[in-house]
């Protein structure tokens, strides 16, 4: 029997997904004896057309990891979805946007106005800006096009599972993989990754109060942390309540709040919202000033709430006027 | 602002979350006492204003409204001791997070109505429909999917909120 076939991707994400996967370290080389990688182009060299002249559905499955803001990526996306009959979100910015997903609080436009032209350190005196087509000595070069938004996987194509992570933790793509290949998969669309708030398997839970008061909220840089309390009872925007689990308390760990990279719980639609209700639990004020006041140690709640899920929010950004 | 905030047949869609002990029995009062206020109110009823989760407010949103006002019970009445307190550091939260997005504070109002503040029902209410109609309709962008291309106005999607 042939070996089952494998690809991994990337589209608008930073490279992290990809170190992830070389984390496996030694753990990958069972994956690697026992599959075949034909398409990885951060590590090996495969070509585009490579994939064009396979028959769809030969790759058994894909890895595609960052969110898709280009025209190009939207591209690769639909070829591999065409190629692959399993098409995984991996990573934070596949599944819901991500960090580039954050760009998404303003429109492309300003986007290219202030980073060709508004920066200080940009000296741009022609007003240059990305064209699709460029005139070189009579040679026509082209770019892909900048879209209005950034996109997840599944606002793009259809997708089968998601990994979810800013990178995916080890152990959940070891448990993705052996999953795939024993044939062991949940319904479609699952996120694979236990479903139950990281509170749940965070090494502080006991120190956190049934009933928080939070009086002050700080950032991580403005006090002595404790390396045994729970960070949100003291005072740091932890986001533990209302993220997923799987990543064993990675930041926790690290002696730093969790951001929510793993995303929501499958019971709720719209991380931000959940992250926000859990926040507003936590304080101690009862009078619209003292709320105010204590607001301000949140500094941007758009950003902080939203910091992987822009793009997979609800409301996502007003139309300009 | 775009051309259809100033159309003249703007009508704006605002829905509100009462909590049944005071705002939700003072919209009653103010009906069986025939003060009239404007139609443009969907009332939705809660059991406390304390079960207003964030994402209801969202969901309206999304699904059209151009305004979400929430009533509960005055500061000290609440029959859950502190659920309007809850949505109180709720709802503020909240129109920081809205304006990031662009979405004016105004569109999301709180405002506390004793069962027998049937004129409070009625004066806030004209007061918000005024302001929504200054404001005009929230258009969202959208990041297109499968199911919607960015120009559908929110109204007419369907299928798209899970
Ligand atoms: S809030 Fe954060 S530190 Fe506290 S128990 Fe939850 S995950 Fe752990
Ligand atoms: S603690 Fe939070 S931010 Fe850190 S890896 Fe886990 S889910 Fe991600
Ligand atoms: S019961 Fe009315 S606000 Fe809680």
């Amino acid at each position: 029997m042939s070996k089952p076939k494998v690809g991994f991707y990337w589209c608008a994400s930073c490279g992290g997904c990809e170190e992830a996967v070389v984390d496996l370290a030694e753990g990958i080389l069972p994956v690697v004896e026992a599959v075949d990688i034909v398409f990885w182009p951060v590590a090996l060299d495969f070509k585009r057309s490579d994939i064009e002249a396979m028959a769809d559905g030969e790759i058994t499955v894909c890895f595609l990891n960052g969110a898709i803001r280009t025209s190009e990526q939207e591209e690769m996306a639909e070829l591999l979805r065409q190629k692959s009959q399993l098409l995984i979100a991996f990573g934070s910015c596949a599944h819901m946007g991500g960090i580039p997903g954050l760009a998404n609080f303003y429109t492309g436009e300003s986007i290219f106005e202030r980073v060709y032209r508004e920066v200080p350190t940009v000296v741009n005196p022609d007003n240059v800006t990305p064209q699709t087509e460029t005139q070189v000595d009579g040679t026509v070069l082209t770019l892909p096009t900048f879209r209005e938004s950034v996109r997840t996987l599944d606002q793009t194509v259809d997708v089968d599972y998601y990994l979810p992570g800013c990178p995916p933790p080890v152990n959940l793509i070891v448990g993705a993989v052996t999953a795939i290949l024993e044939g062991n998969l949940p319904p479609k669309g699952t996120v694979l990754a236990p479903d139950k708030a990281l509170c749940d398997e965070c090494p502080r839970k006991e120190t956190k109060p049934e009933e928080l008061a939070i009086q002050e909220y700080k950032r991580p840089h403005q006090l002595l942390i404790d390396q045994e309390e729970c960070l949100l009872s003291q005072g740091l925007l932890c986001m533990g309540p209302a993220t997923r689990s799987g990543c064993e308390a990675t930041c926790i760990n690290g002696n730093m709040p969790c951001t929510g990279c793993l995303g929501p719980t499958s019971r709720v639609t719209d991380y931000g919202a959940k992250a926000l209700s859990a926040i507003a639990s936590s304080l101690d004020a009862k009078d619209e000033e003292a709320i105010l006041h204590l607001m301000e140690g949140i500094v941007d709640p758009g950003g902080t709430f939203y910091r992987y899920s822009l793009p997979a929010s609800l409301l996502h950004r007003r139309r300009p006027a | 602002m775009s051309d259809k905030n100033s159309s003249p047949g703007y009508e704006p869609r605002i829905v509100a979350f009462f909590c049944t002990w005071c705002t939700y029995t003072a919209a009653d009062l103010a009906g069986t006492s025939r003060m009239t206020y404007a139609p443009n109110i969907r009332v939705v009823r809660l059991m406390c204003s304390g079960r207003m989760d964030p994402q209801f407010v969202l969901k309206a949103f999304r699904e059209g409204a151009d305004g979400i006002l929430i009533g509960g019970c005055h500061p000290g009445d609440c029959h859950y001791q502190e659920g309007n307190y809850k949505a109180l550091r709720r709802v503020t939260l909240l129109q920081t997070m809205l304006a990031s997005m662009g979405i004016e504070k105004e569109r999301l109002r709180l405002e506390w109505i004793s069962a027998s503040e049937g004129d409070k029902v009625q004066r806030v209410t004209n007061e918000m429909v005024e302001q929504i109609r200054k404001l005009g309709p929230l258009q969202l962008s959208l990041p297109p999917t499968l199911l919607m291309a960015e120009d559908t106005p929110v109204a007419e999607m369907e299928g798209v909120v899970p």
